[in-house]
C-alpha cells in the first residue's frame, strides 16, 4: 500500500509530524512502512514557464524553439514534443538540474540555435512510465493557468510529495485505503479524524426507473448497490487527483475511471463504471458464469469462464468478471455520457480464486479478496458520486438501486482490565485503557467489572478479547510493555538421547575430517531409485512438482550427496569428504503419512590426506570410507555385533561394496561407485557409505561400569599364515578367536602381502594376538598350546599354513 | 716416596688436561690409577716402609690417588658435554616447517546456528522437539487456526502429496502435536528445528527448502512481558550483549497479541545503514501470545493456561551472523563454503 504523506493530511492533521516521524508511528503501531520513497530527492530547478513565442527550428523538422517566461527570466528553450507548439504553461528544467537517472540539464546548442533548460514530460520528472496516461506519453506536461509562472513546478504537481510504501499484514484489510490509515494515525497521534465530503446534488430523476438489479446467488453477492449519474463529460480528471493516483501507484485515464480509483484508494471500496448506454439492457443480473462462457474483459482479452466466476450481466452476457476486471462492451470511453456506477460486496474466496486463475490479480480484486468494511459500501458510491458530478459535470440521479442487505456489522466483544494487564504483564488503568479505546474509535460501554466495546464495521479483524488486547498494546506501545520473565515451576530444559546421539555422530564426523553438507529433500524420480537400502516398489510424489528435479521425496541421502560432489568437482574442489543427516521418506502403506527413516551418508573423493613436505598423497579408498563408518558405530557405542559383507548393490562396484550389518540385520552399506555409473554421471571416482541411523541409535546405557585394569601382565604373540587369496580375512580372524579361547584380548591384522615368495593366488596375513588372564600371570608353556590350536584351526578349517 | 707421589699427581693431572678425547683420557687412567700402574706400585711397595712411614705414604697414596680421580671426571664431564652439545645440534630441525596436521572437517552453518540456539533455549529449560517433515494439513494449517479457506492454504504455495498430507510448510505443526500430546497439562517448554517447505523458485534469498525453529511457551499464567524478557536474554546471547530488541504489532493466525521482533543493527548499532535499509533494526522472528483457538483446538483450556510462540528462520539468523548474502549457498555445498564454518 502506498500512502502519499500530502494527501494523508487530507484526512488527519499532521502539522508538526515529519513522514519519517509519521513512518515510525506506523511501524511501531503495526502498519509496517517498509520504504520511504521520495521521487524528487535532489531536483532543485524544476519550475513553472510560460511558452510566450514559438516556432519551428529552422535545421530541424520535429524540433519546436520555445520562448519561456520563467518568471525573473526568459529563456530559448529547443523541445521535441509534438505538444510544444501550442502549450502554454509548462514545467521547465532549468541548467544545473539534476533529474531522476542523474540527468544533469544543461545549457546547451541544439543545431545551432542555443537551448537554456528542458521542457518536461513526466516521465522525465521521475514519474515510472507505466503510470503516465496513454494520452501523456511522450508529451511535455501542460501545466492548468493558475500555475504561477516562476514557482517550483514539482509543488504545484504535487510530486515533492513522500510516499509511504507499507507492507501490510493480511489482518488488517482496513487500512488498504487512505482513511484506514488515517484512523491508525489519528488513534496513534491522539488527532481528530477528518471524513471526506459526499454531499452532493441530486436530480429529480429516480435511478430505481432507469435500472433494475437482481441477485441470483445471494451468498457471492451479499449486497449489490447501482449509482446513476448522467451527463458526464469525459475528460482529463484534475492534475491534482491524477498526481494522487500516480503516487498510489495507479495510471491515470480518464476523470470517471480515475474517480471510481480515486474513491477506492481513498476508501477501500472497489467501484466500478459502466458506460449506460452501451450495458445492453436496463437491468443489472449477477450471477454464476456457464461453464465455457466467454467475455472480453477490458484489456481485450477473451477469457473462457467457468461455474465458480461471479459474473455481471446485462441479463444475457456478462458485463465484468465481478470485483476482478470490466467488460469491454461497456467500458467508459471518450463518448459516453451516463454513467452506470456499481458498488458492491463479493465473495472473497470467489474473486481470489477467479483473479488467480486468470491471472488478474489488480488493486480492486486484492481488496475483495481482504473483505470490506461492511458500511462503507454506499459511502462510498455518493463518495464518487460527489466527485462525478463537481469534476465530470454530472448529474446524479436519485437513490441507489440495490439488492441484499448490507451486512450490518455489529460486533460486541466484552473485555476486562484485569485481562489486559494479565495478557500483557502490563499495569494500566482504567481510565488510560478507556482512553485508548476512543483513540481507536471503539464504543465503551462499563459493566462494572467489564466493558462491551463496540467495533466499528471497518474493522474486521477484531473479533475476540485478544484481538482487542493487541488493539490497547499496539496503540500504547509494544516498547512499553514491561521486560520480566516467566515465573513457572523451574524444570532443566533438555536434549533427548537421540538427539545427543545424533550431534556426538555429528562431532565424530567432523573430528574425522568430513564437512557436513545439507542437501534437498526432493528429488528427480530417475534419480530416486539409486542406493535405496531397501527395495520399494513406489515413491512418495508430490502432487504439482515445480520440477522434473523435484518430484519424489529422496529415499537415500546419496542422491543429492552426490549432486554435491560433482558441484565440488565442478570448481576444481577436487578432495572432499562429506557427510549429510537427514530423513529419507518411504511410502507407508495404509497410513496417511510415509515413514521418515534418520540416515547418515558420506562421499569420499580424491585425496584423503594431501602431499606434504614430509609424505605423500593418500587418496581415498574403500578403507577410508569403511574405517570412518567403523569409527561412528563405536562412538555410538556399537562395539559388538558389528559384521562386513560382500554385497552387490546397483551404482556400486562389484568387488568394492559390502553391507554393514547390526546383529545381523543389514543397516546400510559401503563402497566404491561403480566406474560406469561414475563416468556417466560425470563423477570423479568417489567412495560412499549410507546408514540407517535409527538403527544406531541405541539407549544410552547408563549402567556402564569400567573395566578393572589387568593385575598381570598380557602375552603378545605375532605369526604369518598363508591362506587362499579369495579367503576372507574375517573368516581367517573369526577363526583365530574361536580357537584362541577365553584368554584372547585382541587380533590385530598388521600385514596383508600378495606377490613374491608367495604361490600365485595365496596370500599372507600376519597377526599380532594378545593374551591375557585376569586372575595370574601366563606361562609360555600355555601360549605355545594356545597357539598351536590357532594354527591347527587354521590349518583344518581353511587350509592355512604358518608362514616360516 | 712422599716427593715421588706428588711427582706423580702432576705428572698426571698435566696428562689429563692434554687429553684429546675420552679415549686418551682412559689411556691416562690406565697409565696412573690402573693395576699395574705407578701409584699401585707405590701401594705395593708399602710393605718394605717402616711402621711409623707406612699410615703417612697410605694416605698420601690415597690422596693423590683421589685427586687424579677427579681430575679424570672432570675432564670426563668435559667431553661428554661437547659429545651432547654437538649431538644435538646435529639433531636440530626447522621447527617452522607445517606439523602432521588433524585435519577436522566442519558442521554445516545451519546445523551450527540450529544448535547454538537449541543451547540457549535448552539452558533456559526448553526441550528440543522435533516432527514430521511430510505433515497432515490438520496440524499444519487447521490445528494452527489456519481455516480451510484461509489464502496461504493454497495449493499453489506448498507441496502437497495428496489431498491431506503436504511437506510441511512451517514447523508450528510441532506445537499441535505437542500440545495434544500434553493432554491439556503445561508446561510446556519446546523449540522445534526442522526442514520445511514451500513453493518457492529457488534465488538469492528464496529456497523451496528452507530450515525454521518454532518456540512455545505454555503455562499458567504467561504474559507477553515475558515474552520479551525471554527474547531480551536470548538475542543478547545469541547477538552480543550490547544488542537490544524491540517488539512491533504483526499477525500470525496462531498468535494474538502478534509480534515481529526487532534486533538493533550489528553494522551500525542503529543509527541506520544499508544493511538494516536505514531503520536501524533488523527483523529477526515472528511471535505472539499463543491465540486462545490453538489452545482449545489443541485441548488446552484458554482460561487457565496463556503462552508466548515464536518462530525464526535459520538461514536469516545465519545470513545475518555471517553475512551470508545467498541462500543458495546453503544447498550447494560447495566446501569452499563450508570450510569456513570449522570453528562455529
Amino acid at each position: 500500500m502506498l500512502v502519499s504523506y500530502q494527501w494523508l493530511q487530507d484526512y488527519v492533521d499532521l502539522s508538526g509530524v515529519s513522514p519519517e516521524e509519521v513512518a515510525e508511528l506506523l511501524t511501531r503501531g503495526g502498519l509496517e512502512v517498509d520504504h520511504i520513497h521520495r521521487y524528487h530527492d535532489g531536483m532543485d530547478g524544476v519550475v513553472v514557464g510560460k511558452i510566450t513565442d514559438s516556432g519551428p527550428h529552422p535545421d530541424a523538422d520535429k524540433l519546436t524553439i520555445c520562448q519561456v517566461d520563467l518568471g525573473n527570466q526568459s529563456s530559448q528553450i529547443i523541445c521535441g514534443a509534438t505538444n510544444a507548439p501550442k502549450a502554454s504553461k509548462v514545467v521547465v528544467a532549468k541548467p544545473g538540474t539534476v533529474l531522476p537517472g542523474n540527468r544533469v540539464i544543461e545549457a546547451t546548442e541544439i543545431r545551432g540555435q542555443k537551448s537554456e533548460g528542458m521542457i518536461c514530460a513526466l516521465d522525465e520528472l521521475g514519474v515510472s512510465e507505466n503510470l503516465v496516461s496513454k494520452e501523456q506519453q511522450d508529451l511535455i506536461i501542460e501545466l492548468p493557468d493558475d500555475a504561477e509562472v516562476g514557482s517550483d513546478a514539482l509543488e504545484y504537481l504535487g510530486l515533492n510529495d513522500v510516499v509511504l510504501e507499507i507492507d501490510l499484514t493480511p489482518n488488517r484489510s482496513d487500512a488498504l485505503s487512505m482513511l484506514g490509515v488515517a484512523y491508525d494515525i489519528s488513534a496513534l497521534l491522539d488527532r481528530p479524524i477528518k471524513v471526506p465530503e459526499i454531499e452532493h446534488g441530486a436530480v429529480r430523476k429516480n435511478a430505481i426507473d432507469q435500472v433494475s438489479v437482481t441477485v441470483e446467488a445471494g451468498v457471492d453477492v451479499p449486497y449489490y448497490g447501482a449509482k446513476i449519474i448522467n451527463k458526464v463529460t469525459i475528460a482529463p480528471s484534475p492534475l491534482w487527483m491524477q498526481m494522487r493516483l500516480v503516487a498510489a501507484g495507479m495510471r491515470p485515464v480518464n476523470n470517471v475511471v480515475d474517480i471510481t480509483n480515486y474513491v477506492m484508494l481513498e476508501t477501500g471500496q472497489p467501484l466500478h463504471a459502466f458506460d449506460y448506454d452501451r450495458f445492453g439492457s436496463k437491468e443489472i443480473v449477477t450471477r454464476r458464469a456457464y461453464a465455457g462462457e466467454t467475455m472480453t474483459t477490458l484489456d481485450e482479452q477473451v477469457r473462457t469462464l467457468n461455474e465458480e466466476d461471479i459474473v455481471i450481466t446485462n441479463g444475457h452476457t456478462p458485463t465484468a468478471l465481478a470485483g476482478v476486471m470490466g467488460g469491454a462492451s461497456c467500458e467508459v470511453i471518450e463518448t459516453t455520457e451516463n454513467i452506470l456506477l456499481e458498488a458492491a460486496q463479493f465473495d472473497s474466496v470467489r474473486v481470489r480464486n477467479t483473479a488467480k486463475r486468470t491471472n488478474l490479480r489488480s488493486e480492486s480484486s486484492t481488496r475483495f479478496e481482504k473483505g470490506l468494511d461492511a458500511q462503507g459500501t454506499v459511502q462510498a458510491a455518493e463518495r464518487a458520486a460527489y466527485l462525478l458530478e463537481k469534476y465530470a459535470g454530472g448529474a446524479v440521479l436519485n437513490g441507489i438501486v440495490e439488492s441484499g442487505e448490507m451486512p450490518v456489522f455489529e460486533q460486541e466483544v466484552e473485555l476486562s482490565l484485569g485481562a489486559v494487564n494479565t495478557r500483557l504483564g502490563t499495569e494500566l488503568d482504567q481510565k488510560e485503557t478507556e482512553e485508548i479505546l476512543y483513540r481507536l474509535g471503539f464504543g465503551v460501554e462499563d459493566l462494572g467489572d467489564r466493558w462491551r466495546i463496540s467495533i466499528p464495521s471497518r474493522r474486521l479483524d477484531i473479533n475476540i478479547q485478544e484481538d482487542l488486547i493487541e488493539e490497547i498494546a499496539r496503540i500504547y506501545g509494544y516498547d512499553r510493555i514491561p521486560t520480566t520473565y516467566p515465573v513457572s515451576e523451574r524444570s532443566a530444559g533438555r536434549l533427548s538421547n537421540t538427539q545427543k546421539l545424533k550431534r556426538k555422530a555429528r562431532r565424530f564426523l567432523e573430528g574425522a575430517g568430513l564437512e557436513e553438507a545439507i542437501t534437498y529433500s526432493l528429488t528427480s524420480e530417475e534419480k530416486s531409485k539409486r542406493f535405496r537400502l531397501d527395495e520399494f516398489s513406489d515413491d512418495v510424489r508430490v502432487l504439482m512438482p515445480m520440477s522434473e528435479e523435484r518430484k519424489v521425496l529422496r529415499q537415500s541421502l546419496l542422491l543429492q550427496l552426490l549432486d554435491s560432489i560433482s558441484y565440488n568437482k565442478n570448481r576444481q574442489n577436487n578432495d572432499l569428504a562429506l557427510f549429510e543427516m537427514g530423513a529419507v521418506f518411504l511410502p507407508n502403506p495404509g497410513e496417511k503419512l510415509p515413514s521418515e527413516l534418520w540416515h547418515i551418508a558420506g562421499a569420499f573423493s580424491g585425496n584423503w590426506t594431501a602431499a606434504a613436505w614430509n609424505k605423500t598423497a593418500e587418496p581415498v579408498d574403500f578403507y577410508t570410507a569403511k574405517g570412518i563408518v567403523e569409527g561412528l558405530l563405536e562412538q555410538l557405542g556399537l562395539n559388538e555385533g558389528v559384521t562386513y559383507r560382500v554385497a552387490k548393490r546397483e551404482q556400486l562396484h562389484p568387488g568394492q561394496s559390502a553391507d554393514v550389518l547390526v546383529n545381523g540385520q543389514v543397516v546400510g552399506f559401503i563402497g566404491q561407485l561403480h566406474p560406469t555409473f561414475a563416468t556417466r554421471e560425470g563423477l570423479p571416482v568417489t567412495y560412499v557409505f549410507e546408514l540407517r541411523g535409527e538403527a544406531l541409535l541405541t539407549e544410552q546405557d547408563k549402567t556402564m561400569r569400567y573395566d578393572p585394569l589387568p593385575r598381570f601382565p598380557a602375552i603378545k604373540r605375532d605369526f604369518a599364515v598363508v591362506v587362499d587369496a579369495q579367503i576372507a580375512a574375517s573368516e581367517v580372524q573369526h577363526v583365530i578367536y574361536e580357537a584362541a579361547g577365553a584368554w584372547v584380548k585382541d587380533v590385530t591384522l598388521f600385514d596383508v602381502y600378495e606377490g613374491e615368495h608367495l604361490e600365485p593366488g595365496k596370500k599372507s596375513l600376519a597377526y599380532s594376538v594378545t593374551f591375557l588372564n585376569k586372575e595370574r600371570t601366563l606361562v609360555d608353556e600355555e601360549i605355545a598350546n594356545v597357539h598351536e590350536t590357532i594354527v591347527e584351526r587354521l590349518q583344518s578349517k581353511l587350509g592355512a599354513s604358518l608362514r616360516g | 716416596m712422599i716427593d715421588r707421589l706428588e711427582e706423580l699427581k702432576l705428572e698426571a693431572q698435566s696428562a689429563v688436561t692434554s687429553s684429546q678425547d675420552k679415549k686418551e683420557l682412559e689411556q691416562v687412567r690406565i697409565n696412573y690409577l690402573g693395576k699395574k700402574g705407578p701409584i699401585t706400585e707405590v701401594l705395593r711397595g708399602m710393605g718394605k716402609l717402616s711402621a711409623e712411614e707406612r699410615p703417612v705414604v697410605g694416605q698420601k697414596a690415597n690422596e693423590v690417588r683421589e685427586a687424579i680421580q677427579a681430575s679424570i671426571d672432570s675432564k670426563q664431564a668435559f667431553f661428554e658435554e661437547a659429545e651432547l652439545q654437538e649431538k644435538l645440534s646435529a639433531e636440530k630441525i626447522d621447527v617452522t616447517l607445517p606439523g602432521k596436521k588433524v585435519e577436522a572437517g566442519s558442521p554445516h552453518p545451519l546445523t551450527a546456528v540450529v544448535e547454538q540456539i537449541e543451547d540457549i533455549f535448552v539452558g533456559l529449560g526448553f526441550e528440543v522437539t522435533e516432527g514430521p517433515e511430510v505433515e497432515l494439513d490438520y496440524y499444519n494449517f487447521e490445528m494452527m487456526n489456519l481455516p480451510a479457506d484461509h489464502p496461504a492454504r493454497d495449493m499453489q504455495d506448498s507441496f502437497y502429496v495428496s489431498e491431506d498430507t503436504l511437506l510441511r510448510t512451517q514447523t508450528s505443526p510441532v506445537q499441535a502435536r505437542t500440545l495434544q500430546a500434553a493432554k491439556g497439562e503445561g508446561p510446556v517448554r519446546i523449540i522445534c528445528p526442522g526442514k520445511v517447505y514451500r513453493r518457492d523458485e529457488d534465488d538469492a534469498t528464496h529456497s523451496h527448502q528452507f530450515m525454521q525453529i518454532e518456540g512455545l511457551y505454555v503455562d499458567k499464567h504467561v504474559r507477553m512481558s515475558d515474552l520479551k524478557g525471554v527474547f531480551d536474554t536470548f538475542v543478547k546471547e545469541y547477538f552480543g550483549s550490547d544488542r537490544a530488541i524491540r517488539l512491533r504489532p504483526s499477525y500470525f493466525p496462531f498468535t494474538e497479541p502478534s509480534a515481529e521482533i526487532d534486533v538493533n543493527c550489528g553494522v551500525c548499532g542503529g543509527d541506520g545503514c544499508r544493511v538494516c535499509k536505514q531503520s536501524g533494526w533488523i527483523e529477526v522472528l515472528g511471535s505472539g501470545m499463543v491465540h486462545p483457538r490453538v489452545l482449545e483446538m489443541n485441548g488446552f483450556d484458554p482460561d487457565v493456561y496463556s503462552g508466548f510462540a515464536f518462530g525464526m528462520g535459520v538461514e536469516r539468523f545465519a545470513m545475518l551472523k555471517y553475512g551470508i548474502d545467498d541462500i543458495r549457498h546453503f544447498y550447494t555445498n560447495d566446501t569452499r563454503f563450508l570450510s569456513q564454518f570449522k570453528h562455529v
